[in-house]
C-alpha cells in the first residue's frame, strides 16, 4: 500500500491543503479585514458612527455566516465557475473558503478592534488624529497581539474546512481522507491523513503564538 | 486681554433610557491666557463632561466653547483636528500606546503631523529630557511606574506644541509623592512655555498645591469661581464651604453659643492675635478648629473659635478681630 505513487499523493495532498488554506487565508483577510474595520468604526460608539452602514454590513456578515459550508460550498459552484473556470480542484476550492472566511475573519477582527482601550482611542482623538491615522496607527497596531491570535484561530478554522471542501472534489488531504477512508476503506491512509491536518493545525497554531507573543509589548518579559 | 478659553451657557445633557441626565448646566467660564486653572467638584459633578468639552471629545448639547478665538462646535471635521493639536490632553490612565516604546508614544504626535522620522526623534528626545525620562526612551509604557506614565504622556503632549494642557484627574491614579512631583513638572511647564494649564480634580489639595484661579462644579452647575485665595479664604457659597473644610462640620457641632471662622493670611500670621485678645480681655476663648494651608505660596490660616456665652464680650471679641484685619464671619447656625 505504502509505494511511491501513494507517498507522491499523500505530499501532494499537504502541499494542496497549504495552498487552499493560505490562500483563502489571505484572500480572506483582503476582504475580512476592511469588513471588520468598517463594522468598528461606524458602529455606535465606534470613531465614525454610520447606522446605516453598519446595519447592512452587519446584515450581510451574519447571513453568510449562517450558511453551514457544505452548503455554500455547493451554492457558490456557478459563482467559482466565472472565477476559476472550473468547479474542483485546489483552486477553485478557494473561492467558497474565501466566501465563508471573509465574514467569519471580519467578525474576529472586529473583536481584536473593540478590545483597544477606549482611553487610548480618546488620547489620539485629542492630538487631532484623522479617521484613517486611527485605522492604522491605533487600531490595528494596538490590536496586533489579538489579531495574529485570531488569525491563527481562523487558519486553523479554514485548514477544516478545506478539509470539508474533499467531499465534492476540492482536493487536498481531505479529498484524499474521504476517497481512501470512506470510498474504500483503507483506514491506514486516513488515519495519515488525519494525523498530517492535525500536525498542520499545531504547527501554523504554534508558529501563530510565536509571533503574537515576540510583538506584544503589554507584558514586562 | 481675550481669554484663551471661553465657555458660554453650556449644557450638556445625556440621553438615557428612562431619564435624562443634565451633567452640565449653564456653565459659563473664562480661562486667560497662562493661568493654571482648577476645575474641582465631588465625583458626578460634571467636571470631566466640562472638561472633556473643550476639546470635543464630549460635544456639548448648547452653549458655546471658544478657544484660542475659534467656536470649536462651527469648525469642520479638518479644522478641528487642527484646532485639537493646539490643545494637549492628559488622563487618568495616562492613555499610552502600548504597543509602542517610550520615544515612539512621544514622537506619535509628530508622526501624525508628518514630520521627518529623525527630526522627530531629536525633538522627542529634548520634551523626554524635560520631564527627565530620557533613559527611558527605548522602554514600554508596561516597565513604567504610574508617576513615569505620566511623565511620557507629558513630554507627548508637549510634541504637538500646544497652547493649552487639560488635565483629566491627571493624578488622580498616583501616589502623593507622585502627584507632587508631576505637579511640580505641570507647573514648569505652565510657567517655561506659558502654557495655559487647566486641571480638573476632586482633591483640594490639588487645587492648593499649583492652582492660582479655581471653579467649583456642583450638579452640573458652576457654583463659585475664582482666584484660589480668594475662594479659600472668603468661600460663598454652601459648596465651595464643603469643599474646603472638609472635616469641618464634625468640630462644629460642639455646642458653642458664638461661633466664629476667622481666616487670616501671610501678614497677620505671625503676630499672635488670638493671645493678645484673650489677654487684653482677660476671657479665654475655646479653639474649635485650626488650620494653615500654603496657598500659592502663601501661608493662609483658619480658625473657628467658640466665643464666651456674654453677648456683650463676644462683640467687642469680633470687632477686636476685625480690626486685626482678620476675616470674621459669625457661624450663626451654630448659635445655641
Amino acid at each position: 500500500m505504502w509505494d511511491k505513487t501513494v507517498i507522491m499523493m499523500i505530499v501532494t495532498g499537504i502541499g494542496e491543503t497549504l495552498y487552499m488554506t493560505l490562500g483563502s487565508t489571505l484572500f480572506g483577510y483582503i476582504l475580512g479585514l476592511p469588513l471588520g474595520v468598517l463594522l468598528t468604526v461606524t458602529d455606535e460608539d465606534g470613531i465614525r458612527p454610520n447606522r446605516a452602514v453598519y446595519k447592512a454590513l452587519d446584515f450581510v456578515t451574519n447571513i453568510l455566516r449562517s450558511i453551514p459550508f457544505l452548503i455554500l460550498l455547493i451554492l457558490v459552484i456557478p459563482l467559482t465557475r466565472i472565477i476559476v473556470g472550473k468547479t474542483y480542484g485546489p483552486t477553485a476550492t478557494i473561492v467558497p473558503l474565501t466566501i465563508a472566511a471573509a465574514p467569519f475573519i471580519g467578525r474576529m477582527v472586529e473583536s481584536s478592534l473593540k478590545e483597544v482601550d477606549r482611553g487610548v482611542i480618546e488620547a489620539a482623538q485629542s492630538m487631532g488624529a484623522s479617521t484613517w491615522q486611527m485605522i492604522t496607527k491605533v487600531l490595528l497596531t494596538e490590536a496586533r497581539t489579538s489579531l495574529i491570535v485570531n488569525a491563527t484561530i481562523a487558519v486553523g478554522t479554514i485548514l477544516g474546512y478545506s478539509a470539508m471542501a474533499g467531499t465534492v472534489g476540492g482536493g487536498g488531504l481531505g479529498d484524499i481522507a474521504i476517497q481512501y477512508g470512506y470510498y474504500r476503506y483503507e483506514a491506514g491512509i486516513m488515519i495519515v491523513t488525519v494525523i498530517l491536518l492535525i500536525l498542520l493545525v499545531q504547527i501554523m497554531q504554534g508558529i501563530g503564538m510565536v509571533i503574537s507573543k515576540k510583538i506584544d509589548h503589554r507584558r514586562i518579559k | 486681554m481675550e481669554p484663551i478659553i471661553k465657555i458660554e451657557h453650556l449644557n450638556k445633557e445625556f440621553k438615557l433610557k428612562d431619564a435624562n441626565v443634565y451633567a452640565l448646566q449653564d456653565v459659563t467660564l473664562d480661562i486667560n491666557r497662562g493661568d493654571i486653572y482648577g476645575i474641582i467638584g465631588m465625583s458626578g459633578a460634571g467636571k470631566s463632561t466640562l472638561v472633556r468639552c473643550l476639546n470635543l471629545l464630549e460635544r456639548p448639547t448648547s452653549g458655546s466653547v471658544i478657544v484660542n478665538g475659534q467656536e470649536l462646535q462651527k469648525l469642520s471635521d479638518k479644522e478641528l483636528r487642527a484646532a485639537r493639536k493646539d490643545i494637549g490632553m492628559i488622563f487618568q490612565h495616562f492613555n499610552l500606546l502600548m504597543q509602542r516604546s517610550v520615544i515612539d508614544n512621544v514622537c506619535f504626535p509628530m508622526e501624525l503631523d508628518g514630520v521627518k522620522k529623525t527630526e522627530a526623534r531629536s525633538r522627542a528626545m529634548e520634551y523626554l529630557k524635560i520631564v527627565g525620562l530620557e533613559e527611558k526612551a527605548n522602554a514600554y509604557p508596561a516597565q513604567l511606574s504610574g508617576g513615569q506614565k505620566q511623565r511620557v504622556a507629558i513630554a507627548r503632549v508637549l510634541a504637538s506644541d500646544p497652547k493649552i494642557l487639560l488635565c483629566d484627574e491627571a493624578t488622580s491614579a498616583l501616589d502623593p509623592q507622585t502627584t507632587k512631583s508631576i505637579l511640580q513638572l505641570i507647573r514648569e511647564i505652565n510657567r517655561e512655555y506659558g502654557i495655559t494649564v487647566v486641571i480638573i480634580t476632586h482633591e483640594m489639595s490639588v487645587v492648593q498645591e499649583i492652582c492660582t484661579h479655581v471653579a467649583i462644579i456642583d450638579h452640573g452647575r458652576l457654583a463659585e469661581h475664582g482666584s484660589v485665595a480668594q475662594i479659600f479664604q472668603t468661600p460663598q457659597t454652601k459648596e465651595a464651604k464643603k469643599l474646603i473644610y472638609q472635616g469641618y462640620e464634625k468640630v462644629t457641632e460642639m455646642k458653642g453659643r458664638h461661633c466664629v471662622r476667622i481666616t487670616f493670611s501671610e501678614n497677620s500670621s505671625f503676630e499672635p492675635v488670638i493671645g493678645n485678645m484673650v489677654l487684653a480681655y482677660k476671657t479665654p476663648v475655646n479653639i474649635l478648629y485650626a488650620n494653615t494651608r500654603d496657598i500659592g505660596g502663601v501661608a493662609n490660616g483658619e480658625m473657628v473659635l467658640q466665643l464666651p456665652d456674654d453677648r456683650d464680650m463676644a462683640d467687642r471679641m469680633i470687632s477686636y478681630l476685625k480690626n486685626a484685619k482678620l476675616s470674621v464671619e459669625e457661624l450663626k447656625n451654630y448659635v445655641g
